[in-house]
């Protein structure tokens, strides 16, 4: 009798709260998948930051801002976002060009833009806006894209890459042309014509070379021989690799990684996070870890076959599939698999701006496919 | 959405979900390329990144061990450790480094010299490190500092171990001293043996007994963080840390008697020669001098090369130890032994009678061996030769030992080999013979041995040259009647923790057997003779004393006087005078003590060294003591 009241009492309390999760068009399963690589990310953020307490509690404070941001744009409905979608890209388009301009220069780079209350980079509203872009010129176009078309999306992703690039922000751009390129993927690219991409790019790499500044030329350089250059460019990854390889199935222990905690790994509460889990969690919180991300990534790939049309579709995979580019370009780089480009541990690395815009995707992505429900309802 | 549509919506849907499951195909297979990368790192190259990571963390600080502290055969301390002061600075806490280096200069802390070396050495350190850049501080410069400390900030005051002699200068050629270890050294000591530590036994007891003095290093490991800075962290990370605790050194108990030795060395002041004293009995080594001498402390604190440079350019040479490497002709001194030699070989009794002239010549040649007494000796028997030290006598016995039976018993006895003594560097002398001479030269006409050659080693002179050491255990076995031992330094070893004490029995040397042992008693007379006779040489050196010294004077030619000339000491100019010696043991009957003096360019054995053998003695005896 008594259990089942309490269960009863259980199944209201799921009800109430899933009814309450629909009234904001939240989805429960990619929130609960946020949240646990979240308080993860904090965790191990708490350990890398060492003695820096002020830096803990201002990435928890980051994640406040960003959840906000997320349920508030959730609540944009998808039409809505359609229609900025053009707006927001020649918006974006604009600063990019203003920054170039005007920009401040902040650590080597011109990247950010002071509009008097705040300091932003117009490369992170690129983040989004390319793909919605894209989205919105492709659903009003028959699928697959014809040649023409395809054209004009490779225009609108290249102009906003090669100018956030010039800045120079490899990885941002990187990620940005990745958002841009998934969307044309996702809508059903020809083969051929992926193909013929991905040789094309083979044979512009003499050509992207040349363009490279001398500092991301090290970068790949580097990777393919870190003891080239020890104390020098090759140090983030040997570094990174010791932290990794020390940890050990089991690892060294919550705060207790010598090479994060003694300063031998660089940049370790921000780019480099994904060896500190590494070092003190070992294997198994690695594994956790990517475990987190896959969940994530295959609920947001279901959430977009889920939706109606094909902006909402092809906009809400590429978010899915561009938190994953960010994924493995990190974890690739700091385990050594790829060159060293500054992109965060998407939910783990500490660092306001690409937290925001990347909650703010997954709002978009939990709007997207509220509209779904909306319509069956 | 009132557009004219041409879009299939299922082929769209169909197209994008058929996408969609590659692109999840290849999320997956791109995570197990990561998963594949964590696991090979994590596991199968584990233990090549955990000792890469080890290594990364930890530096090893040394913890160096005591050196152990040397007792005279009282208890003296006569070589310990004692912290020394010195300035370190740390650049980093300094602010700017000329600035604070010519603040230094100005209170005098760092002489102007020194500026530009110092300035270099911080340099080449991390800029947090400690480092030295004023040793040995006085109170005068450690009263100065205090005052401006404040001034001179990053500059500390640290103190630091030393090595220390409190009584500098007396028996420093015994103690020998410790001093930088110098690239030389660093080819025959094991490294690992030295993990942090400055100094090792250059010379002396300090050299010889290193292994024992310097106990074994310890070793602390300490984590560091990139910059090679040590960190303090929590319990839980310092686990793994590996420490060794460094252990002390054994201690020294020496046969030196650090109080007699400053009688001899006093004794022998302003002059150039040696001082040895032993016991006899069992070989100890009480008086170890070699005089000018010099402070160890300034090697064992760091020497100014100008200071160093005085030591070794002095022409009276202080770092030289006239004890164990100065070879010298024995002369007189070994006549008692010669005598010794003609009745174990049966060549001459000691009743029978031999004229002195003044001069000895050998049958068939014109060639004068002159007698130091010009006029001659008149009729000596053996006690009188000995006593008054009769050179034709000894010439006459030499010549019909013939020089055969003379190497063999003199050898026997120790002459032309290092006594064995257990500090390092002792030289063995010369004691000729035909086969030696062979091997020591070259030219056919100078190999050959002239019988002449023979008469001379009569008196010591000659090739003959013996070390100060020689001619007191030479001594020591005529006063044991042919027992002899080998002279010895150092009697036992204490380890200072747990106390245990390691005696080193006395070394006794295959005893001299003599056809006739009453000949021992005939020689000892002729040498109580020497000091108590009527014409005793050493009688004016030996009057008064409360008991019965049994010894022989010595005067070895530095110069050679040539066949018609009188040798005059005052023309002579002072380092061409002939070496004084004196050799004695005391009391004659129950020997305690044997003494072997040699003052260089003297003069006579009996106005310069036997005085010397005098106070000692008196020292030594008058307190009763053994």
């Amino acid at each position: 009798m008594y259990e089942e009241l309490a269960a009863s009492r259980t199944r209201r309390t799921v009800t109430a709260t899933a009814r309450l999760m629909r009234a904001l068009h939240l989805d429960g399963m990619l929130l609960s998948g946020l949240a646990a690589v979240g308080f993860f990310g904090l965790f191990v953020l708490y350990s890398a930051a060492g003695d820096n307490t002020v830096l803990w509690f201002s990435q928890v404070a980051r994640f406040g801002i960003g959840v906000a941001v997320m349920i508030a744009i959730a609540q944009v409905p998808d039409h809505f976002i359609r229609m900025v979608a053009p707006i927001a890209f020649v918006l974006g388009l604009v600063l990019l060009l203003l920054v170039a301009v005007a920009g401040d220069v902040g650590k080597g780079a011109q990247r950010w833009l002071d509009i008097g209350i705040i300091r932003f980079q117009p490369s992170e509203i690129m983040k989004l806006a390319v793909p919605m872009m894209c989205a919105w010129y492709l659903h009003q176009r028959p699928l697959p894209p014809s040649l023409p078309n395809v054209a004009a999306v490779l225009a609108m992703i290249l102009i906003p890459v090669l100018l956030i690039a010039g800045q120079p922000d490899l990885g941002t751009a990187l990620l940005v042309a990745a958002a841009g390129l998934l969307v044309l993927v996702l809508g059903g690219l020809p083969w051929t014509y992926l193909l013929g991409g991905v040789v094309a790019a083979g044979a512009a790499v003499p050509l992207v070379w040349s363009l490279l500044h001398d500092y991301q030329r090290q970068r790949v350089l580097t990777l393919l021989d870190p003891q080239s250059d020890a104390l020098g460019a090759g140090y983030h990854i040997i570094q990174s690799q010791i932290a990794i390889g020390s940890g050990g199935v089991f690892g060294k222990g919550w705060t207790n990684g010598s090479q994060a905690q003694l300063e031998f790994l660089p940049e370790r509460s921000t780019d480099f996070i994904f060896a500190v889990i590494g070092e003190e969690l070992g294997l198994l919180g690695l594994l956790a870890l990517l475990a987190g991300y896959l969940f994530i990534v295959g609920r947001s790939l279901y959430m977009a076959a889920q939706c109606r049309d094909a902006f909402t579709r092809l906009l809400s995979g590429s978010i899915a599939l561009t938190f994953f580019v960010y994924v493995f370009v990190n974890a690739g780089m700091v385990t050594g698999l790829l060159p060293v480009v500054g992109v965060p541990l998407p939910l783990v690395s500490y660092g306001g701006t690409s937290l925001v815009t990347l909650m703010a995707g997954f709002g978009m992505l939990m709007s997207l496919y509220s509209g779904r429900k909306l319509l069956g309802s | 959405m009132r557009r004219v549509r041409i879009k299939d919506e299922n082929l769209e849907q169909r197209i994008f979900l058929q996408r969609s499951l590659v692109a999840a195909a290849i999320v997956a297979a791109m995570l197990l390329l990561l998963a594949g990368r964590a696991f090979w790192l994590q596991v199968l190259r584990h233990d090549h990144y955990a000792e890469l990571s080890q290594g990364n963390r930890s530096r090893l600080e040394p913890l160096p061990p005591n050196r152990g502290i040397i007792y005279d055969r009282a208890g003296r301390v006569i070589a310990e450790n004692t912290p020394a002061y010195q300035l370190e600075l740390v650049r980093e806490q300094a602010g700017d480094l000329d600035t604070i280096l010519a603040q230094l200069t100005h209170f005098g802390l760092l002489e102007r010299d020194d500026l530009a070396r110092v300035r270099q050495l911080v340099l080449s350190r991390r800029s947090f490190e400690a480092v030295p850049i004023r040793l040995q501080l006085d109170d005068e410069l450690i009263a100065r500092f205090a005052v401006h400390r404040h001034e001179l900030q990053g500059v500390s005051l640290e103190t630091r171990m030393a090595r220390h002699y409190p009584y500098g200068a007396i028996g420093a050629h015994a103690l020998g001293y410790v001093g930088t270890i110098s690239e030389d050294d660093v080819t025959r000591l094991d490294k690992a043996h030295y993990f942090g530590i400055g100094v090792v036994g250059k010379t002396g007891i300090e050299r010889a007994y290193e292994d024992d003095l310097l106990g074994s290093g310890g070793h602390r490991e300490v984590l560091v963080n990139a910059e090679g800075r040590s960190v303090e962290l929590t319990d839980a990370k310092t686990g793994q840390l590996r420490s060794r605790q460094p252990q002390a050194g054994r201690d020294l108990r020496l046969t030196l008697d650090i109080e007699l030795q400053r009688v001899a060395e006093e004794a022998m002041a302003g002059r150039r020669g040696a001082v040895v004293a032993i016991d006899p009995s069992n070989g100890d080594v009480l008086v170890l001098a070699s005089l000018p001498s010099f402070d160890p402390n300034g090697f064992a604190r760091g020497i100014s090369r100008r200071d160093y440079l005085a030591l070794t350019e002095d022409p009276d040479q202080p770092l030289f130890n006239r004890v164990l490497r100065g070879t010298y002709p024995p002369g007189s001194t070994i006549k008692p032994i010669m005598a010794l030699a003609g009745l174990e070989y049966q060549v001459i009794r000691p009743e029978d009678k031999v004229f002195c002239p003044g001069h000895f010549s050998l049958p068939h040649s014109r060639h004068r061996f002159r007698d130091w007494k010009r006029e001659g000796h008149g009729t000596v028997d053996m006690r009188n030769a000995v006593m008054q030290s009769c050179d034709v006598y000894f010439y006459r016995l030499a010549n019909t030992l013939g020089i055969d039976r003379i190497h063999d018993i003199m050898t026997r006895i120790g002459f032309g080999a290092p006594t064995g003594i257990d500090i390092g560097g002792e030289r063995g002398g010369i004691m000729p013979s035909p086969e030696w001479k062979k091997a020591a030269f070259s030219g056919h006409e100078q190999q050959v041995w002239f019988p002449g050659e023979t008469v001379i080693l009569g008196i010591g002179q000659g090739y003959w040259a013996a070390t100060p050491l020689q001619l007191a255990t030479a001594t020591a076995l005529l006063a044991m009647r042919g027992r002899h031992y080998r002279p010895r330094l150092v009697r036992a070893l204490v380890d200072p923790v747990t106390g245990a004490v390691e005696e080193r029995a006395p070394q006794l040397l295959p005893p001299i057997e003599l056809k006739d042992q009453a000949n021992w008693e005939v020689i000892v007379d002729a040498m109580v003779a020497v000091t108590s006779g009527p014409h005793g040489t050493a009688v004016r050196a030996s009057r008064g004393a409360a008991y019965s010294i049994a010894g022989k004077t010595g005067t070895a030619q530095v110069f050679t006087v040539g066949q018609t000339e009188k040798y005059d000491e005052k023309k002579v100019a002072e380092r061409l005078r002939d070496h004084a010696l004196f050799v004695a043991f005391a009391p004659a009957e129950a020997p305690k003590l044997v003494i072997a003096v040699l003052v260089e360019n003297g003069g006579h054995g009996s106005s310069a060294a036997a005085p010397i053998a005098r106070s000692v003695f008196d020292a030594y005896l008058a307190r009763g003591a053994g």
